[in-house]
């Protein structure tokens, strides 16, 4: 009988576990150290995005004034000013690349991401409608984003519901929606006036400019539910769902309950960040991509990829803000550029491999 | 139908399997009345099937007869629109999803290995049905995960990427994966489609052994009606959704059969090898029924 903690290698594999008692967890080092590098990475890019600007800080008198100390003319600049920004960046970043990982998993895709499923375009169609027909302010917008992206989802995943939602019919039916929204989106932007168009267009390109703690909690509160629901309620069904639907449901998975938790929870993600922060383009796509490839394991790899998305935005916002400090730009326009860009580079690797 | 002297003609009446010997209780897989289909279109009507006990059943019958459907339906990946298909007596859908994997493993037509994973941490993937969130890998799992890879032969491959691996060897790990289940039935559906002769006979030899050693019932739809002759200890014969015959091969497999079953004219001679019956397809343009 043995009790104590006994970390063990498992069978020819690079998982190693780590057994209590009757207790016992698998997990793969390199994933960890990979997810525990990104999400310092993120933190450590965040404070040097908090203490840049026009108003300079160390890392240290950052850090705290964080927590309330240092001087009141710092705490106030951090708490008020640039913390919720860069809290908005972060949460933005994680819920994007979670759900990312979510939908590249169910779809068996790698380019199942919700640019391309339609929830992105919904958020855009809500945000849209406050703004043009509405005319009302940046609360109501947010709302409208969140509604817009949670219909669509709740619309795409009804249209390919037959005996169950297989990967494939849930992409064309999301490329199909995505066309519709984009011109209904079109319409809506001919009726704009000039200013409510261009507000329109910063919002679409996905912008964090004037983020405050009101922006930050809605996402907050949704991820402290969502993030343990789905990483740890459903990421080992996830694991198996990669192998097949026959193949998760022959294991004794519920294989539909399991897909309608996964993606509800996914898209509930993204309306939230897409109202946070706009449509921000890519990240949902990109990050699990880089994910897995520091991890270099099978599976979703949902926690690596959520701290990369974070990564992603966060270290967007840095190049957004202070690559042309005089003219910043949009974080959307950034992480469009770096996503798009790395996007083309990895398809010209696998071109050149011979793999398409 | 022809009821000629050892052909077991199953009507759709429900009947006490071969095999399962007097006093033995009710077999613990079988189907009762079933109504199968996809949709509106219905592939069997009425369908009482009872697999028995440590048997190798064999399922076949030509294409589009239902056969896979059936598989899928005692596998519960297809819920039969009537009837029941019952597991140790309760009716399998009513039961917790991870105590019948527990019980009854699938080997499906075709799983996608995710890029890049090893055929251990593949096979790991088995044990799912016996982990909880804080019991992920026990020593249990570790004990089986190697036994699985040992029975299949696939053990000096553990740390190779699935996706590297011959046809054979492919499917050698998703049997092992299916193993590492540890449920007393197994179901094979079509597992030796796709492969070449070589590893069709390396994947069936393999089933036999794991059904004589290990005390498994398995339970496989084959193409090939030889193959199921020679490796089935039960034989399923199939048609437009119905069991024309059903028992041990060389009682049930006649000429006449083959040609009520796949309308072809055939003879059927003992096997050189293993002595079980075997079927010569006549020679081209006899017509049926007459040879």
């Amino acid at each position: 009988m043995s009790t104590g903690i006994r970390i063990g290698k498992t069978h020819a594999s690079r998982d190693r576990s780590l057994r209590v008692g009757p207790l016992s967890v698998r997990f793969r080092p390199r994933a960890m150290l990979a997810a525990l590098a990104c999400a310092a990475a993120a933190l450590a890019i965040a404070v040097v995005l908090i203490g840049s600007g026009d108003y300079p800080l160390g890392p240290g008198k950052v850090v705290d004034a964080v927590f309330g100390n240092g001087n009141p003319a710092d705490v106030f600049i951090v708490r008020e000013l640039r913390l919720p920004r860069a809290g908005v960046a972060l949460l933005v970043g994680a819920a994007l690349g979670l759900s990312g990982a979510v939908f590249q998993a169910v779809v068996r895709n790698p380019l199942g991401s919700p640019d391309l499923l339609g929830f992105t375009s919904g958020s855009a169609a809500g945000a849209l409608v406050m703004i043009v027909l509405v005319g009302s302010g940046a609360g109501a917008v947010a709302f409208g984003a969140a509604a817009g992206g949670l219909l669509a989802g709740v619309l795409v995943y009804v249209l390919a519901w037959r005996r169950g939602v297989h990967g494939f019919r849930l992409v064309l039916t999301g490329i199909g929606v995505t066309a519709i929204l984009t011109g209904v989106n079109g319409y809506l932007m001919t009726r704009a006036k000039l200013v409510e168009a261009q507000r329109a267009l910063l919002w679409m390109t996905g912008n964090l400019d004037g983020r405050d703690w009101a922006d930050v909690m809605p996402l907050a509160v949704a991820m402290a539910v969502l993030v343990p629901a789905l990483v740890i309620g459903c990421g080992p069904a996830l694991r198996m769902l990669e192998m097949g639907d026959d193949a998760a449901a022959a294991l004794g998975v519920r294989v539909e309950r399991v897909r309608l938790v996964l993606l509800a929870g996914a898209i509930v993600l993204v309306a939230l960040a897409a109202a946070a922060a706009g449509p921000v383009s890519f990240v949902a796509l990109t990050a699990p991509q880089l994910a897995r490839r520091l991890t270099a394991a099978p599976g979703p790899n949902l926690l690596p990829s959520l701290f990369m998305g974070a990564v992603l935005l966060v270290g967007s916002d840095w190049i957004a803000q202070r690559a042309f400090s005089d003219n910043p730009l949009p974080v959307g326009v950034v992480t469009g550029l770096l996503g798009g860009g790395y996007l083309v580079a990895m398809l010209a690797a696998q071109r050149r491999a011979g793999r398409i | 139908m022809t009821d000629k002297a050892g052909v077991t003609a199953v009507p759709p009446a429900p009947r006490s399997a071969a095999g399962a010997g007097p006093g033995t209780a009710e077999p613990r897989l079988h189907g009762d009345a079933l109504t199968l289909g996809y949709d509106k279109r219905t592939i069997a009507t009425d369908l009482t099937v009872a697999i028995p006990d440590r048997s190798f059943t064999v399922i076949v019958g030509p294409n589009a007869c239902g056969k896979s459907t059936l598989l899928r339906a005692l596998a519960r990946m297809i819920k039969p629109s009537r009837g029941h298909v019952l597991l140790d007596g309760r009716d399998i859908s009513a039961l917790p999803a991870k105590q019948v994997a527990r019980t009854l493993g699938l080997l499906p037509q075709s799983s996608i290995a995710p890029d890049g994973i090893t055929v251990a941490d593949l096979v790991a993937r088995g044990r799912y049905p016996h982990q909880k969130l804080l019991r992920q890998w026990s020593p249990d799992d570790e004990r089986v995960v190697a036994a699985s890879m040992e029975a299949t032969g696939v053990a000096e491959l553990a740390d190779r990427a699935v996706d590297e691996l011959s046809g054979g060897q492919r499917q050698r790990v998703w049997i092992a994966m299916a193993l590492a289940q540890e449920t007393p039935l197994l179901l094979l559906d079509e597992p030796t489609t796709f492969l070449d002769i070589a590893y069709q006979i390396e994947v069936l030899d393999l089933c036999a052994r794991l059904h004589r050693e290990e005390d498994r019932t398995l339970v496989a739809v084959l193409h090939d009606l030889n193959q199921a002759t020679r490796y089935a200890t039960h034989l399923i014969a199939m048609r437009d959704g119905r069991i024309v015959a059903e028992g041990a091969p060389a009682e049930v497999v006649t000429a006449e059969l083959v040609e009520e079953v796949f309308h072809v004219p055939c003879r059927i001679i003992d096997d050189p090898e293993t002595g079980t019956p075997l079927v010569i397809p006549a020679a081209p343009g006899t017509p049926l029924g007459v040879r």
